[in-house]
């Protein structure tokens, strides 16, 4: 098999494991996440168990598996930055915001077009939407013709 | 509002499986699962190396109809109206590709890290989406 067929093969396979950890843990539910949200309401924190869940398993089995390069391809491919910038903060600060109002985030939200609610299905078509508008105005193509 | 019940069990199972699939994705491909990022670069495939992305995609969404068959109740409605739920759309791709990851990225793999990025991106999301919770549950109403 190619290596880029082992990756596809990995890939899909790790999309599926994490689709099934969403629904389990009850991310696909938005009216859970709200309520993790709701700290000054009915509060349930669920979803703090979904993160410690996450982080400790994630933790324990980079330790323990530890290896100098991936399986399937040359180097890992990390994010490098370390600064806290503007971008960051307004991100992360419009992405909180849209998660609380509607009560999903990217996973679950793709997972959740499985379930073929209209109103679901407009949510994520808008949020594709936001990564296109991001995209066009934020991102510098390679340009086709030479300068 | 409803209210919902305390699931601290089956929370961290769901966890432990996005931790493994993480793990899977970053010793295999050398890959972050930061789903924004991966969803996000799809829109624009003229990035390359878009197959493992689409890959990814699919087995999010095999996962959902695998799931929508065996347990439908895994999937509850919007917790907003139909014209508040797009502009949450719009507010988390945008958001999410400006600030360089999600739950997943940040919340997930980037606190594995010990990121400092991620630590002030996670605080600064749960923040922002405790406050539009408040304010729609308490302050203006209308969500469910």
């Amino acid at each position: 098999m190619s290596p880029r067929k082992k990756r596809d093969l990995a890939a899909g396979a790790s999309g599926f494991v994490f689709a099934m950890g969403l629904g389990i843990a009850g991310m696909t539910q938005p009216l859970k996440v709200a309520a993790f949200l709701d700290v000054t309401g009915a509060w349930d924190p669920s979803l703090a168990f979904v993160m410690v869940g996450a982080i400790g398993v994630h933790l324990a089995l980079l330790r323990v598996l530890k290896r100098p390069s991936p399986m399937f391809a040359a180097r890992f491919a990390l994010p490098t930055g370390a600064q806290v910038d503007t971008r960051l903060l307004v991100g992360a600060a419009l992405f909180g915001l849209g998660w609380g109002i509607a009560g999903y985030c990217p996973g679950p939200a793709v997972v959740s077009v499985a379930s073929v609610s209209p109103v679901t299905l407009a949510f994520v078509g808008a949020m594709l939407t936001g990564m296109l508008v991001y995209a066009l105005a934020f991102e510098r193509r390679p340009s086709t013709q030479p300068a | 509002m409803d209210t919902t019940s305390f699931t601290p069990w089956s929370a961290l199972l769901g966890g432990a499986l996005i931790g493994a699939s993480a793990s899977m994705l970053l010793l295999l491909n050398g890959e972050v699962a930061g789903i924004s990022g991966i969803v996000g670069r799809l829109v624009r495939p003229d990035e390359g190396d878009a197959s493992w992305r689409a890959a990814f995609v699919a087995g999010l969404v095999l996962g959902g109809v695998l799931l929508s068959v065996l347990h439908p109740a895994s999937f509850g409605p919007s917790a907003a109206t139909l014209p508040r739920t797009v502009v949450a759309g719009l507010l988390v791709g945008f958001g999410t590709r400006l600030g360089n990851g999600c739950t997943s990225g940040h919340g997930v793999c980037g606190l594995a890290r010990l990121s400092g990025r991620s630590v002030v991106a996670t605080m600064t999301f749960m923040a922002t989406g405790a406050l539009a919770t408040f304010v729609m549950r308490h302050v203006i109403g209308g969500a469910r």
